[in-house]
């Protein structure tokens, strides 16, 4: 690996590295998700045919499953950089595992409302204990713990790392809710886009969902960016770099 | 697909599953995509006064009283 790397991620997590690195990531990544978010909203609500047993229902999955997914990639995304919080006891990486958290929560959040809207129809209940539903809900529970956590601590850092601990213990759920469908007999149908191998969908209902897949991660690297920009701004208040952009911000 | 604007509105008779599940999905995010620039507001104005206030202690120092002397 070229000497650079390291070297280039070292000075990168630095706050205020990373806080002007961050400003200039934020706005591209929400241009790509509003671009392409309205091009899957598009083809999800008007190009896509209705299901031929589900009618104009099955349109639910293109918001379930890419928030579905995000659920699972945000919880992930949050657990490594948790555990690289709790060993190499870098701050960035702390930041970005908490600020993953409420993000991660909205995604589960809307998997579960949308999720209940879909299966009050199509199952004729709005929820029920089946594994897929219950480790769903558990993970938002997790997402809800981590917060908690991480706020009810006086000083943040050791806050920070209460919640990292609990975030790493919750990485085993993340298997869980992706196998549940295979391993428990569950009335949540298996998956239908197999990244390797035969997706059990038509191409036209497909391409809307893969792009909305797109637009949801690019999402969360905009919200992401924000959030980390705003808490580095609370976490380093006393530092110079923090009190020149709060004294330049009044000025305006 | 029929065309016609109201048929869209109607999705097939599941309209009251379908438009709620998208205005939760955009409603949540906005949400998600506003509290951070609130936050950071505050943030930024307590910042302000916390840096007024050290300031006006340091000038007492230096020999101009922060408050007006005893008479």
């Amino acid at each position: 690996m070229a000497k650079w790397i390291p070297l280039w991620l070292h000075k990168l997590s630095s706050p205020p590295t990373f806080y002007a690195f961050a400003g200039k990531v934020r706005p591209w990544a929400i241009a790509l998700a509003l671009i392409l978010g309205v091009i899957a909203l598009y083809g999800a609500l008007v190009l896509a045919p209705p299901d031929y047993q589900q009618g104009d229902d099955y349109r639910i999955i293109f918001i379930h499953v890419p928030s579905a997914w995000m659920s699972l990639f945000i919880y992930a995304v949050m657990g490594v950089s948790a555990f690289i919080a709790l060993v190499w006891r870098i701050k960035l990486a702390e930041v970005v595992a908490m600020e993953s958290a409420p993000i991660g929560a909205a995604f589960t959040f809307i998997t579960l409302v949308t999720g209940s809207l879909w299966g009050e129809r199509m199952w004729g209940t709005w929820w029920t204990w089946d594994a897929r539903l219950t480790s769903e809900l558990v993970l938002l529970f997790l997402y809800l713990g981590v917060i908690g956590l991480y706020h009810s601590f006086e000083d943040r850092r050791q806050g920070a790392r209460a919640a990292a601990f609990l975030a790493i213990i919750g990485i085993i759920n993340v298997p869980i809710v992706h196998f549940s469908v295979q391993w428990w007999n569950t009335l949540h149908q298996g998956s239908t886009v197999n990244l390797f191998g035969k997706s059990h969908i038509a191409t036209d209902m497909l391409w809307p969902l893969l792009t909305m897949m797109v637009a949801t991660k690019a999402y969360y690297v905009a919200s992401l960016c924000g959030r980390v920009r705003t808490d580095l701004l609370a976490l380093e208040g006393g530092k110079d770099w923090v009190r020149k952009i709060a004294a330049a911000e009044k000025s305006r | 697909m029929s065309g016609s604007f109201e048929s869209f509105l109607a999705m097939g008779g599941y309209a009251a599953y379908v438009w709620p599940s998208y205005a939760v999905f955009l409603l949540v995010l906005l949400a998600d995509w506003l509290a951070p620039a609130f936050r950071r507001r505050r943030i930024l104005r307590e910042l302000r006064g916390r840096m007024a206030r050290q300031s006006a202690r340091e000038r007492g120092k230096d020999g101009a009283a922060p408050f007006p002397p005893a008479p």
